[in-house]
């Protein structure tokens, strides 16, 4: 076998920072290529022409062998077609074993058209990552919308994986490599780009922290019956420094926007506490909220599902408990 | 302007139940249409409405039932549709599910302008066919749609939701787009929908129809494979406590955060 080593696309953010999952997947890799007795972990920054020092110290504490970097001003907002094109080139050139990367909302607009450019098998949306018996990659998924976990395989080579956010964890130490920075110009200028950014809206949440970086979140369902109960759980989330998500119904409901729905059609969260308030607790919003450290259910139902997940759960009406709650906490 | 709208028939996920072997019941299981291709079809048939001459050809690769799904698109306002359907097609992953249904839009729809999809299927799940049938035809792509909010000359404007906020796009034609749940609902058929949709003919391609080999469709087409299924690990729930009132619930609460280390 001609391919070695592991390549983690490690996008860079709106705000030219590392992405988080960039650094789950170093953690990850360092696992991987372990079991794979000891092969190179690199990675690959595709950004704009400015400083990114700070990338750079970031990627050599993580432990990664080889950086990549990919500079031009034509690549400060994402593209498929220039990003793709430059992740594929890097690809044929290095031939690596298994490429990662992150599930994010770019991360699953790239990896596709990388897999198909090179007609390798792509798994999509990992939640843990493994070497099997015969040294290939072991991908886990859910399916089903999370009802079902599967474990594929790939017969092609590079063995690619989109991986969820939060999911894997970060390494808690520092891994100092000598980490070697290769520079390389991207070969884009005869790629037509056909898609082009007019605006961008950013998203202000109303506790002022998104739901996929708080450490705790206060959720709220469609029991709260009107928006006035997730201002109610926003006064919460604002005592606890947290943010505020909702359940589809709620968002279906027109109490809060899309951003902050959790679940499997919204976002995976892994906060220290999750606190589901008014939730029944679906298995479609409990995927994206079941790894949580702790969870707190407040539901008016003593048989709620939600309470099955629960570390402690308290049967009762939400607008009675949480403004005591908010009291007591003040 | 001529839309190919790529459509999927999926198990009820709402409505899984497990055999006692711990596999996915499949019998008396609800088939629907994939939640997001709902919102894919609604979105075709209103730019339909919005703008002149356009024609929309639906197609799904599937086993003969998913005629259904491709009558209750027609139903609903597209013009015609088609399957793609043979038994070498079985075990596709994304990579041949792509490949086929880019191979059967060349073959079988003329001077394709606009691919939409939905985002993600709720059974695989994976959000990778769209842009993979993009990448085959070498279209460009926009994913995680919200709504297309105009048209000129050629290119689409669209808005799509990302992470950290809401983005405005253009897009040059040809071009594929991968829908999310849109802030419409998709509309219920009329009489004469299904009137249009009783009489439809759906026909089946099979693939020698749309110009593949066997080893480029279902199993041997597919660089990936399912090792195994399992159900999830179910985390173990805590204590349910059913306060006296309010405040006894509020303080149990409070001596939890402080366990927790939350506070
Ligand atoms: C394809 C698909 C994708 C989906 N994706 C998602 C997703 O991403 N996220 C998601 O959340 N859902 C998703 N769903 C929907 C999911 O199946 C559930 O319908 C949804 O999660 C229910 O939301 P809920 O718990 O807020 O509402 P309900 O199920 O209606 O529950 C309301 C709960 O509130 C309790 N309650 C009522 N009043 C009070 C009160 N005053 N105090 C305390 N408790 C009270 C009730 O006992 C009940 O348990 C998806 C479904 C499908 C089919
Ligand atoms: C448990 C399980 C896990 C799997 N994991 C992977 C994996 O990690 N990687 C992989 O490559 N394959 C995987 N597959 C195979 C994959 O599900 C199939 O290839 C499937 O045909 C298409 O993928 P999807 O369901 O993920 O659709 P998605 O890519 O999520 O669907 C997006 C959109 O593509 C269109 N579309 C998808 N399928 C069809 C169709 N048959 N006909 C018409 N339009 C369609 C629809 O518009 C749909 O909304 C898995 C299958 C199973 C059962």
């Amino acid at each position: 076998m001609t391919n070695q080593g592991i390549l983690i696309y490690a996008e860079v953010t709106r705000e030219g920072d590392l992405a988080p999952v960039v650094l789950e997947l170093a953690n990850s890799a360092q696992d991987l290529a372990a079991k794979l007795g000891g092969q190179e972990v690199s990675a690959l920054v595709v950004t704009n022409a400015g400083d990114i020092e700070h990338v750079k110290s970031d990627l050599k504490s993580n432990g990664f062998d080889k950086v990549y970097i990919v500079q031009d001003e034509r690549l400060a907002i994402y593209s498929t077609e220039f990003y793709s094109k430059i992740v594929i080139d890097l690809i044929n050139e290095i031939k690596p074993e298994i490429v990662l990367i992150g599930a994010t909302t770019q991360g699953r607009d790239l990896a596709p058209r990388i897999s198909s450019s090179l007609n390798t098998g792509l798994t999509a949306d990992c939640t843990s990552l493994d070497i099997n018996e015969k040294g290939m990659l072991a991908a886990t998924r859910p399916t089903f919308g999370g009802n079902l976990m599967a474990t594929i395989l790939c017969k092609n080579f590079p063995q690619m994986a989109s991986v969820r956010p939060k999911v894997l964890k970060k390494s808690t130490f520092p891994i100092e490599k000598d980490t070697q920075f290769i520079e390389i110009k991207p070969e884009i200028d005869n790629v037509e780009k056909k898609v082009e950014l007019v605006e961008f809206i950013k998203n202000i949440p109303s506790t002022g922290k998104r739901i996929d970086e708080s450490e705790i979140i206060v959720a709220g369902g469609k029991g709260l019956k009107s928006a006035d109960g997730l201002k109610l759980l926003e006064e919460l989330a604002n005592v606890l420094g947290g943010a505020v998500g909702a359940s589809r119904a709620a968002v279906d409901a027109g109490w809060a926007d899309h951003s902050i729905q959790v679940g499997q059609t919204g976002k995976t969260v892994m906060p220290k506490l999750y606190i589901a308030c008014a939730i029944s607790g679906a298995i479609q919003h409990t995927v994206g909220m079941n790894s949580s450290e702790k969870i707190i259910a407040i539901n008016k139902d003593p048989k709620a599902p939600i309470f099955q997940i629960a570390d402690i759960g308290i049967v009762g009406d939400v607008y009675e408990i949480v403004p005591e709650l908010i009291e007591m906490l003040k | 302007m001529q839309i190919a709208l790529c459509i999927k028939q999926v198990p009820d996920t709402a409505d899984i139940k497990w055999t006692e072997n711990n596999t996915i019941q499949r019998e008396g299981v609800e088939s629907v249409i994939n939640p997001f291709d709902t919102y894919a079809i609604e979105t075709a048939v209103r730019l339909k409405e919005k703008i002149k001459d356009v024609h929309i050809t639906v197609l799904s690769m599937g086993p003969p039932q998913a005629q259904e799904i491709l009558k209750k698109a027609i139903s609903m306002g597209v013009d015609d549709g088609f399957l793609v359907s043979d038994r070498k097609f079985a075990g596709a992953d994304t990579i041949a599910t792509s490949k086929t249904l880019a191979a059967a839009i060349s073959e079988k729809i003329k001077d394709v302008d606009l691919i939409i999809c939905g985002q993600f299927a709720t059974d695989g799940d994976t959000a990778q066919t769209g842009p993979s049938i993009a990448q085959h035809l070498n279209f460009p792509q926009v994913t995680y749609v919200k709504e297309i909010t105009g048209y000129k000359d050629g290119v689409l404007t669209v808005k799509r939701e990302v992470e950290d906020g809401v983005e405005i796009v253009k897009v040059q034609l040809p071009a594929v787009l991968c829908m999310l749940k849109c802030d419409y609902e998709p509309r219920r058929p009329l009489i004469e929908g299904f009137i249009k949709a009783h009489n439809a003919n759906v026909k089946s391609y099979s693939m020698e129809d749309v110009n593949l080999l066997p080893e480029e469709v279902g199993m041997k087409g597919s660089p990936t494979y399912v090792s195994k299924a399992f159900r999830p690990e179910q985390k173990q729930g805590g204590e349910v406590i059913v306060p006296n009132d309010a405040k006894e619930g509020a303080k149990i609460l409070k001596e939890k955060l402080e366990e927790f280390k939350i506070i």
